[in-house]
């Protein structure tokens, strides 16, 4: 029946115009080349900045120094301090995650498919969102003692209100005239729920699990530093009770690295995922 | 000719802080098989209510919308929709857009892949397969909508001003498209368009609406078919219709409105 209408069609006149290839490699990379060779500009300034004043303007055991904080990593990373106690941290971040994430992700869409659910719950939500994580610490002690246990659910507990509160208003966002249009072509409900709200929802889920990436880190940390015999908030408290500050610090250069290597993976996350977006809505 | 579709009695009101706004009051009307009914009104006249209700997105508040003579309760089967808002996935790409219809009612990817081909190439698009939305123009997305109205094969067309968000020389020429895509295909639609010559332009009969969708005028357009759509608009008759059209719109009597 439409093959009879077949005809010739000229381009679409108002169709973009792409002409492929003609951005050369500075135009392109010039400017974050330079940004990057400045970063690392600006790194090293500090550090020897650091080691030239420290003893002279203030105390060594209060600021320590880049040698002794690399010694101190060195030590450590000989006697195999460094990698155990972080991969112990490294466990609760990923653990307490995937738990914190998991749930969060579930129980928002759970909670936004029955609204008037989502409407009861949601002072109670919001109530235990706005309570400070480390303050749950001791009650997360009595329950699970001074384990691993304990750091995971303090990550997953902050995990979870971020990737709740994101995947909730993600679906709110989520075009109602998608889902007419949807519906029309016969979409049953669950085939609404995997087609439109689920991918048109994607992107506050995916900032919320972007964005709760550094809390599983903050809350692993807490964790260790109110009780703990293991971990890089470990290493932290106990180098500070014996006035090892170059050991606090080598602890910090520990976490910002992990931390560093979470954001790339962040990042990296969000480039793909929002490659659909239009450009004045990509972050 | 049976009637595809009809408004009995319909009203719909809708409820605002604690009171109920009115959107239509007693409509009735009546669409034939294969003919191009094209629904002229103000903004605000009610015209987009019909339509929703027409599709079975919404309820009336009383009386009944019959699809093929048996009331309608839900979305309806077998419609193409289209509006004014783009409501292509923004997340898929063209060639997954036009085949959705398809991929929902469970048709195998090697056919939906190949049906969409043919849509997207009728509809002019071929070679933009694999672009997101965001990397289509405004005509484009149109057309790329069409095509996906039109894959479903649906055998009654609802569209709520779908082109007026293009500009003057691009809807004229989606007009042409609209109608080179329908001619023989025996497709009943429904146009809602508050532009006078729009409506002249494509129906075969064009029912002007007043507030709350009062049926002011019905009649048939005196046109012949197919049309070429530059040659139409200095045809007598078609000049004559567009003044009866704007009297009407504006409210002014002097029409008998046909009892149907």
């Amino acid at each position: 029946m439409t093959s009879s209408l077949r005809v010739d069609h000229a381009p679409p006149i108002d169709a973009p115009v792409r002409i492929e290839g003609t951005v050369g490699w500075k135009e392109r990379h010039g400017r974050s080349v330079l940004v990057l060779v400045l970063r690392v500009l600006t790194l090293v300034v500090a550090i020897v900045a650091w080691q030239l004043t420290a003893g002279h303007l203030i105390g060594i055991l209060f600021v320590s120094k880049p040698t002794l904080v690399w010694n101190q990593l060195k030590a450590w990373a000989e006697s195999g301090a460094l990698w155990s106690n972080s991969w112990v941290t490294i466990k609760e971040i990923l653990i307490g995650y995937a738990f914190g994430a998991g749930a969060g992700v579930a129980l928002g869409f759970a909670l936004s498919l029955t609204r008037v659910l989502a409407s009861v719950l949601d002072p109670f939500v919001m109530g235990l969102y706005a309570i400070p994580k480390v303050a749950l610490a001791p009650l997360f002690i009595v329950w699970f003692g001074i384990g691993l246990e304990m750091k995971v659910i303090l990550a997953a507990v902050t995990v979870f209100f971020l990737v709740f509160l994101n995947t909730t208003a993600g679906i709110k966002q989520v075009d109602d005239n998608l889902i007419d249009a949807a519906r029309l072509m016969g979409a049953s409900t669950p085939q609404l729920i995997l087609k439109v709200v689920l991918p048109g929802s994607m992107a506050g889920v995916l900032t919320g699990l972007r964005i709760a990436i550094p809390y599983a880190l903050i809350g692993a940390v807490i964790g260790e530093l109110v009780a703990s015999n293991q971990g890089l908030g470990y290493l932290i408290n106990d180098s500070a009770s014996t006035l090892n500050t170059a050991g606090v610090y080598a602890a910090l250069v520990a976490l910002t690295v992990i931390a560093a290597v979470l954001n790339a993976v962040v990042n990296i996350l969000g480039r793909w995922t929002d490659r659909w977006r239009p450009n004045d809505q990509a972050r | 000719m049976p009637t595809v579709l009809e408004a009995r009695d319909v009203s719909k009101l809708f409820t605002k802080g604690s009171n109920r706004v009115v959107a239509l009051r007693d409509c009735s009307l009546q669409v034939d098989e294969g003919t191009f009914v094209t629904v002229l009104g103000r903004s605000g006249c009610g015209k987009s209510t019909l339509l929703n209700l027409f599709a079975g997105l919404t309820r009336p508040t009383s009386g009944e919308i019959r699809s093929r003579g048996t009331a309608l309760a839900g979305p309806a089967d077998g419609v193409g929709y289209m509006t004014q808002s783009d409501t292509l996935m923004p997340w898929r790409k063209l060639h997954r857009n036009v085949e959705m219809p398809l991929e929902l009612r469970g048709v195998d990817r090697a056919e939906r892949t190949r049906r969409a081909a043919e849509l997207i190439e009728l509809v002019g698009l071929a070679g933009y397969e694999s672009h997101y939305p965001r990397e289509l123009s405004g005509g484009m997305r149109r057309r790329a909508s069409l095509a996906r109205m039109l894959i479903g094969d649906p055998d009654l067309l609802l569209l709520d001003e779908p082109f007026s968000a293009l500009d003057a020389q691009l809807r004229t020429e989606m007009q042409a498209e609209l109608l080179r895509l329908w001619q023989g295909t025996g497709r009943s639609v429904v146009f809602v368009t508050h532009d006078i010559e729009e409506a002249l332009v494509l129906g075969d009969r064009v029912v002007v609406l007043g507030q709350h969708g009062a049926v002011r005028l019905d009649v048939p357009v005196a046109l012949g078919r197919p049309r070429d759509l530059d040659e139409i608009r200095v045809d007598p008759a078609f000049v004559e219709m567009h003044r009866r059209l704007a009297r009407s719109l504006r409210g002014e009597t002097g029409d008998v409105v046909p009892a149907s």
